[in-house]
């Protein structure tokens, strides 16, 4: 487990009657890109919301490296290292994108308190919030509200937050979700180009892409952890070519 | 190369906060009542006071987002303590403010802790309740607060030893005008430091923020406690420039008067309360001879005016006015 950048143990959660984590074990070793698949309402989403302290699970635990972060608020697991994205869009209209990302790197370096001295008196994280839009090649439109971003923009944006908390592990929930097929090929070359520090979980349906980026993947069903491997052999298992591969064809 | 490109940014925000001309015309036209209405300088006083509590709302309102229906609280808790000093024989007008502001920042920072935990309809509940149980231990303590019959027995010692509260309300606007001017100073500052940027981003999406580590509670409690000291001190104006505190300081309907305030003049801008309060008490002035029921149907019907037409207040609609004059220019 000590090799693991995260993992989780025997994670329970169920709405009511509705059970959508069941006994989840997890490891994700650093600098890996697995890829999480399954049909809606496998729960997928809630399982990155148990992992973030989003909801709290009714069972199991939750581990960054050696340490326990089950107790943790939010907050606290995105200064410890885990950082998440979002299926839709969860921006800040009226900032420009400078702003926002500016507004994450703040609260990393601790400059997020200070309400006396003046935003741009802060040029260091300017400057890191700017390189880090530079590189989602961004960096054009960051003075534009984040509403009058395209669509595309604002799924980078939400990306480019992400990484201004210079996270450990990085959940990205469904990140191409509603971009068009070649927009999401860029999208992904950009995931693809992330730091190999970093960790990466990613949600995502186009098994193209799944089986282009991933080096391991996890099939979820019904809040269960259907099983595990390497793209080799899931694109083999004839569970997963039933429910996903023969579907996929299809469109 | 580098270089010139990251100060592009820098300076980018930089120009979001400079002052801009208008700023400047709108702060000298504030000394205009000093030679144009010499006769209205009671009500000038009174409006500067408003502004002054609207500001403080638009800092947890127009800024951090959080609703309240109570915040006349820390008004009145600040008028209480500004008049019980002076009554109790200290009568020094700037250590009597600055004792209230600490007293209504007290308040505040306590109530903060259960602010901070709700939003919502929960939160509007809530400061509600908060502002009805104050107003109604005011009333019950009568033996300290004079009860229905208001604090009696005020008396203010001359401002800086010299200047005399006379019945002009020179003295009164003077005082009042430039402990806003400092307040303003302070609010604009906070507003764009970066704290300022993370209660935008707590109004903007406050469930974005604890997924990029921002401690939102914290910021709360601070924002609530540095509005409640602006709030005490607009209430402690009150009570040293009238020499007198009435329960009304802590009513709901003074609540929701400066709520009426900030919505009308947008809230979000700073500028808002203090142009709210400025229409909204002229308005009042102008109408005192008509029977008050009827000054509410008419703020009634401005309300739903406003809310339908300017949804971001007087000032909303006057920066779109100028946004279509540059477009078409
Ligand atoms: N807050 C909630 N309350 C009740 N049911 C929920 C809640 N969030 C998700 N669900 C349900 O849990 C199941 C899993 O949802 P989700 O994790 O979003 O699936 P996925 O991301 O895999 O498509 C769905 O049936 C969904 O309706
Ligand atoms: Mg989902």
């Amino acid at each position: 487990m000590s090799t693991s950048a995260l993992s989780t143990r025997g994670l329970d959660k169920s709405f009511g009657s509705l059970v959508v984590a069941s006994d989840i074990e997890l490891d994700l070793p650093p600098g890996e890109r697995y890829a999480l698949i399954g049909p809606n309402g496998a729960g997928k989403t809630t399982l990155i919301n148990l992992i973030t302290g989003m909801l709290k699970p009714d069972k199991g635990q939750i581990f960054l490296g050696a340490d326990e972060i089950t107790m943790l608020r939010p907050e606290e697991r995105v200064k410890c290292g885990l950082v998440r994205t979002f299926q839709i869009n969860t921006l800040f209209p009226h900032l420009s994108a400078l702003e926002a990302v500016t507004l994450a790197v703040c609260e990393r370096r601790g400059y997020a308190g200070s309400w006396w001295e003046k935003l741009p008196a802060y040029g260091d994280a300017i400057e890191e919030a700017y390189a880090i839009l530079l590189s989602l090649r961004l960096a054009a439109s960051c003075y534009r509200p984040t509403r009058e971003l395209a669509y595309g923009q604002q799924r980078l944006l939400e990306i480019a937050l992400a990484l201004a908390t210079k996270p450990k592990v990085l959940l990205l929930d469904e990140p191409a979700a509603g971009v068009p097929q070649q927009e999401s090929a860029e999208l992904f070359s950009v995931i693809a180009g992330l730091s190999q520090e970093i960790a990466v979980l990613f949600i995502e349906h186009d098994m193209n892409v799944v089986f282009r980026f991933a080096h391991r993947i996890i099939v979820m069903a019904a809040g269960r952890i259907l099983l595990q491997g390497t793209p080799k052999e899931i694109a083999a298992d004839a569970r997963v070519r039933e429910v996903y591969l023969g579907r996929a064809r299809h469109g | 190369m580098t270089s010139a490109a990251v100060a592009e940014p820098q300076r980018y925000l930089e120009t979001q906060i400079r002052w801009r001309p208008v700023e400047i015309a709108f702060w000298l036209a504030t000394l205009l009542p000093f030679v144009l209405t010499p006769n209205y300088l009671v009500l000038a006083s009174q409006i500067a006071i408003t502004a002054l509590f609207a500001l403080s709302l638009d800092l947890i309102l127009g800024y951090a987002g959080i609703v309240s229906l109570g915040h006349a609280a820390y008004f009145g808790f600040g008028s209480y303590t500004a008049g019980l000093i002076a009554k109790w024989g200290w009568g020094e007008p700037l250590t009597g403010l600055v004792i209230a502001a600490a007293a209504a920042g007290v308040l505040g920072y306590l109530t903060s802790f259960i602010i901070a935990r709700f939003r919502h309809l929960a939160l509007i509940m809530i400061t509600l309740g908060l502002g009805l149980l104050l107003a109604e231990a005011a009333n019950s303590a009568s033996w300290l607060t004079g009860g229905a019959d208001g604090l009696q027995g005020v008396r203010m010692w001359k401002l800086f030893g010299v200047f005399q509260f006379d019945l002009y309300g020179t003295t009164a606007y003077t005082y009042a005008l430039a402990v806003l001017f400092v307040c303003f100073l302070v609010a604009r500052r906070l507003i764009n430091s970066p704290f300022g940027l993370a209660l935008r981003g707590i109004r903007e999406n406050a469930i974005r923020m604890p997924a990029i580590g921002a401690p939102t509670r914290a910021h709360i409690r601070k924002v609530y406690t540095i509005a409640a000291v602006m709030a005490g001190v607009a209430g402690a104006l009150l009570a040293q420039t009238t020499e007198t505190v009435s329960l009304e300081t802590l009513s709901f309907a003074r609540s929701a008067d400066v709520l009426v305030i900030l919505i009308l003049g947008g809230a979000g801008r700073l500028y808002g309360g203090l142009v709210g309060a400025i229409i909204y008490m002229v308005a009042r002035d102008q109408f005192s001879g008509i029977n008050p029921q009827y000054w509410y149907f008419w703020i009634g019907t401005l309300l739903v005016a406003v809310v339908i037409f300017l949804p971001n207040g007087v000032l909303g609609g006057a920066a779109r006015l100028v946004r279509l004059g540059r477009s078409r220019a």
